[in-house]
Formats: C-alpha cells, structure tokens, sequence
C-alpha cells in the first residue's frame, strides 16, 4: 500500500514537473513587456493604484479569457483617463489593445475577451488628462493556453 | 455581412451613463500558429474598432492578436443627445463592417 501512495506521488510530482516545462521562443519576454510599457509610458513615472484590473486568477481555457479594466477617475472635462493600454508578458506579442476614451465616457470601465497562451502577468496602465500613469497587473494560471504551437 | 451583436438600450434619461456592449463574428487568427499542414496560418484580425454618436467619436480601440476570437467590447458612454451609436470594425485583406443602434434620449 505504502508503496502504490509512493507511486502516485511520484506520478503526481512528474504531472507537476511537466506542466511547468518553459514553451520555447515565440513568447514575448519580460523585456518586451517592459519595452511596450515604456513605448506608451516614455519617461514619465508609473504609479501603482486607481487602476483595477479584473479577471479571474485560475484559467481553465486560455482561448477566451473576460477581462475588465477599472479605472477609479471622475470622468470630467478637467480630470479623465484619456487611455488604458493593456500588455501581457508571454504571448508573442506584449499588446493586447490600446483604447481611447474622454469625459464623453462618463465611466473608465472597458471589457472584453482576450487570449493568454501561457501563465502570466497581465499589466494595464491608464493615462490620465494629466499626463500621469496609473498601472495595476494581475497574475494568472493558464492550465489550456490559447493555441499557439512552437513552430522553430 | 458579418455577424454583429450590439446591446444598447433604446431608450436613456439625459445625461445617464450607459453600457455598450458589441460582439462581431470574426476568426482573429493570429498568425502564429500552424494549420493541419504545419504551414503558419497567415494572420487575419480586427486592428481596429470605433464608435461614434452622431458622427462624434465615443471610443476607440486598437485591438492585437492577443483579442479572442469574435472579439466583444463593453463600454461606457453618457447619453446626451437622441441619435445613431455607428461602430466600426475593420482589419487584415481589407476587413471592414459596420453597424449602428438607434438611442432615444428623453
């Protein structure tokens, strides 16, 4: 008996070793990531808080994943978000999308449907009337990543 | 003619926030991945989504691969005057539709 538990542990510890094998090259790269944020961002500081980044932590089908973004601004013609950028780490690219909205908008809040193909950070920044940045990340499990099969 | 899904309300007070929601039928290949035949799909998404209020433009969004397939976006827009919501979708091989809902704002 005590012998079959050992085996189902090393099963198990084999399960885990395989599902944490890196996918090769074509993931962007924390760099590239950076690089993105740093495109929009230029040298401006980017502050953590007023942003809310939603979606759910455990991901059981990387193909479609809701996400909403939540930005905490009045939405007046003095004081709004004027952006909210969002980047991923580990997709072949860093973009997910770029939106612009005004006071027109009367709520910060966009959602949609993205696609994550590996566990990740997920990164949204927002760019106020103001010219400062605001940013919240989320990290995320993917246990079926969205297809994107190494193909070097 | 592409599928296009669009909630909206009707009708909306002056001056309230309201929710547009859009979903438009659409493969967002990525171009990252390989067919049945090993060969690279060629990449076919939607770049680009805007959304205009009698003619003003409300929104815009410039989408990447990383959107899922048959892309839906939400938002919000304060309903100032009765008339057209127009969205607009276009992208790769020349990709382009449009839809628009009528809003009565009382």
């Amino acid at each position: 008996m005590t012998d079959m538990l050992g085996t189902r542990r090393l099963f198990i510890a084999g399960l885990a070793s395989i599902t944490v094998l890196p996918f090769a090259s074509a993931h962007a790269t924390s760099d590239d990531l950076a690089k993105a944020i740093k495109d929009v961002v230029g040298d401006a500081p980017l502050r953590a808080g007023r942003v809310q980044l939603d979606l759910p932590p455990l991901i059981e089908n990387g193909n479609t994943v809701p996400l909403t973004v939540r930005v905490d601004s009045p939405m007046t013609e003095a004081d709004h978000v004027k952006a909210i950028h969002v980047f991923n780490e580990k997709n072949p690219q860093p973009h997910v999308f770029n939106a612009w909205i005004g006071p027109r908008n009367g709520r910060a809040v966009i959602g949609t449907r993205i696609k994550l193909a590996d566990t990740q950070k997920i990164v949204a920044v927002a760019e106020l009337s103001d010219g400062s940045f605001w940013s919240a990340s989320a990290d995320v499990i993917v246990t079926i990543a969205a297809c994107i099969e190494d193909v070097n | 003619m592409a599928n296009i899904l669009i909630n909206a309300p009707k009708t909306a007070k002056a001056g309230s926030t309201i929710e547009i929601k859009a979903l438009i039928l659409h493969p967002m290949e990525t171009g990252f991945r390989p067919g049945t035949n090993g060969r690279i799909i060629p990449r076919n998404i939607i770049e680009d989504f805007t959304a205009t209020w009698n003619g003003t433009e409300i929104f815009r969004m410039k989408m990447s691969p990383a959107i899922a397939a048959n892309p839906f976006v939400s938002f919000f827009v304060i309903a100032k005057e009765s008339g057209t919501v127009r969205l607009r979708w276009s992208g790769d091989n020349n990709f382009s539709a449009e839809e628009s809902v009528a809003i009565a704002v009382t």
